[in-house]
């Protein structure tokens, strides 16, 4: 006899899926679009700034799902892309080309160039050795920028000028700000939607699950991996460049390691392998930041335990709370 | 006269890379036996020489501060074993990198709390805070002295444990095959209990024995710890020779590349140039050793399991 609430969940679980799966990122989304006319009433300039904040954080943690969520990649130093964006953006804002397209190329082609090299050497290790690898590039770039004497060295750049775009300065307007990162959050979610969905992403999660099986069918995995490896570093050096946007600064803070540890728990956070999972980790984590911060200074001494209580309780993440599935 | 600088240089490498052996040990043992990956082993380092500064300011000597020392270290390693690791084991390698990096998090902060921002200075023990002159005009520091020969100590007595008695063949049987020797009896997590509290108290007996050279600081053992897995990466998981081989060549490699990029770099570039991307390279060095070695050797230069 079949149990009730078997029968229950496989009814629910049932009909029209893709829609249900699109329903808690469509309102995410909705929310961000509708964020700035709700704070019109409130202190809005701080409000838009940790919105924008936290949409830098997703954009950078929804890069990396792409490699630990669907490719079995866990990369301990993703934080140096966003820091190459960071940095790419800032030294040639400091050499006077403030052009945000001529910027974005260049954030885009450096980006390309050091995941294809790093990529390359990575993914010839597996497992353990993976991770220390990513690591150990993510602290070559570190001390590279601390290393940049001409570019603040340790103490990092301040940016003269926001990036502008067509000759105007629209970056200026924090409202701007806003719409142009969650323009470009958007854009990411629907792309990387389109990217696991396709053909590559699923010979990708078939790497996922078992890479000899995938190289017996005809897939070598390697290829696969390293495309799936440039992509998320072009995201998140986009993020990068955002980031030092609305920071107005870059320093070599961004590219630490502790910066790519904060990543990976952001998207644990949020739930790994659903993309708007990285969303609700970042949402998460920077509020929880602010509000702890207000109340003492040692919040990290509250923020360590619940990570450790995340990891061994909340398997799924925010994500898994509202029944998302990775 | 460049002669004499070099010898120094030899020798800083070689007492840095010993510090990163005793560091490196247990962490390379506990990833071999358990397949468990410990972030929060830097802290370890840092907690050890927190706690000699504590208690050599408590007892007024560094030496009964470090008697009391090691086993408050070996006592918090259990603790932090006993309270969480023990629910990780069986869990993935991004769930243990994670909550050891909440653990990280945790206690950089906590001694900040207990112990303030501020750089803590322990004192060199009175009979050993001299230079000795080891050729004409070489002066070099006792402690540093002390700290090789105790790292060289240290080293002897793990290699004659691991490679002469019956908890040593346990340990190299676990590091090659664990499931292999718990099917033969033996009681793997007692094996690993010891193992690890051994790794904990090695590691804060290198923070502890740094403590007088360097200051005393939350955060310091973060650095550590990524040279520390640099270390065990390139000598080879589980292994204890490779760990020590690739601790001292990182030393020398790390200390003698900041000392010579620049002057090397001389005779190619101007002088401020040369010594801008001197400084830039030289700590980048030990990261390219280690991806040209994962680049050849995808499972390090000695691998304890085949």
């Amino acid at each position: 006899m079949p149990d009730p609430a078997s029968l229950d969940a496989a009814a629910r679980a049932a009909p029209p899926r893709t829609r249900r799966v699109l329903i808690l990122p469509m309102l995410i989304f909705a929310c961000f679009a509708l964020m700035p006319s709700a704070t019109l009433f409130g202190p809005q300039s701080y409000v838009l700034a940790i919105v924008t904040r936290i949409m830098i954080l997703a954009l950078g943690a929804m890069s990396l799902d792409l490699l630990i969520g669907y490719g079995a990649m866990i990369s301990f130093g993703h934080a140096a892309f966003v820091g190459l964006g960071a940095y790419s953006t800032a030294i040639l804002a400091s050499h006077g080309i403030t052009d945000g397209f001529s910027q974005l190329a260049a954030v885009i082609v450096t980006a390309i160039i050091f995941a294809l090299f790093t990529g390359a050497i990575s993914l010839r290790t597996k497992g353990v050795y993976f991770i220390m690898i990513t690591l150990a590039f993510g602290q070559m770039l570190f001390f590279l920028t601390t290393s940049l004497a001409a570019y603040g060295g340790d103490d990092g750049l301040t940016l003269a000028a926001r990036s502008t775009f067509f000759g105007m300065a629209i970056l200026k307007n924090d409202l701007a700000m806003y719409y142009i990162a969650f323009g470009i959050l958007l854009g990411a979610y629907v792309l990387l939607r389109a990217v696991v969905a396709s053909r590559f992403g699923r010979v990708l999660r078939g790497i996922r699950e078992n890479p000899v099986r995938m190289e017996a069918i005809g897939f070598p995995p390697y290829r696969y991996q390293l495309t799936a490896y440039v992509i998320a570093g072009v995201i998140a050096g986009v993020s990068g460049f955002l980031l030092a946007n609305q920071a107005e600064f870059v320093s070599p803070a961004y590219t630490t390691w502790q910066r790519s540890g904060e990543l990976i728990f952001v998207l644990v956070l949020g739930g790994l392998g659903s993309l708007h999972g990285a969303i609700l980790g970042a949402a998460a984590f920077t509020l929880l930041a602010d509000i702890l911060s207000h109340y003492t200074e040692n919040w990290a001494m509250i923020f360590g335990p619940i990570l450790i209580l995340v990891v061994l309780f909340a398997r799924g993440g925010i994500n898994g709370l509202f029944g998302g599935k990775p | 006269m460049t002669l004499t600088l070099a010898l120094i240089q030899v020798l800083n490498g070689l007492q840095f890379g010993l510090i990163l052996f005793l560091i490196a040990a247990g962490l390379t043992l506990v990833f071999g036996v358990m397949d468990f990956i410990n972030l929060a082993h830097g802290v370890q380092y840092m907690v050890g020489a927190y706690l000699v500064a504590a208690f050599t300011a408590m007892t007024g000597g560094f030496f009964t501060g470090l008697a009391l020392a090691l086993p408050a270290a070996l006592v918090f390693g259990l603790v932090l074993e006993l309270l969480i690791f023990r629910h990780l084991y069986q869990r993935d390698h991004l769930d243990q990198v994670l909550a050891t990096f909440g653990i990280i998090i945790f206690l950089n902060q906590a001694v900040k709390y207990i112990w303030g921002a501020a750089p803590l200075n322990v004192p060199i023990p009175d009979a050993l805070s001299g230079a000795v002159e080891i050729t004409d005009g070489l002066l070099y520091p006792v402690w540093r002295l002390v700290i090789i020969a105790a790292g060289l100590l240290v080293g002897l007595a793990l290699y004659i444990v691991v490679n002469r008695t019956k908890l040593g063949m346990l340990v190299r049987a676990g590091a090659s095959n664990a499931p292999m020797v718990s099917a033969l009896g033996v009681n793997i997590r007692l094996l690993f209990t010891i193992v690890f509290g051994v790794g904990a108290m090695l590691a804060g007996f290198a923070g502890a024995m740094v403590a007088p050279i360097l200051s005393v600081e939350p955060g310091m053992g973060d650095n550590v710890l990524i040279l520390a897995f640099v270390v065990i990466v390139i000598g080879g998981i589980g292994s204890i020779r490779g760990a020590f081989i690739a601790a001292l060549l990182i030393g020398l490699v790390d200390t003698l590349g900041r000392f010579f990029a620049p002057t090397l770099l001389r005779t190619l570039l101007d002088p401020s140039a040369a010594s801008q991307t001197g400084r830039a390279i030289a700590p980048m060095l030990i990261y390219i050793l280690m991806a040209a070695v994962l680049f050849f050797r995808p499972s390090g230069l000695f691998p304890a399991k085949k």
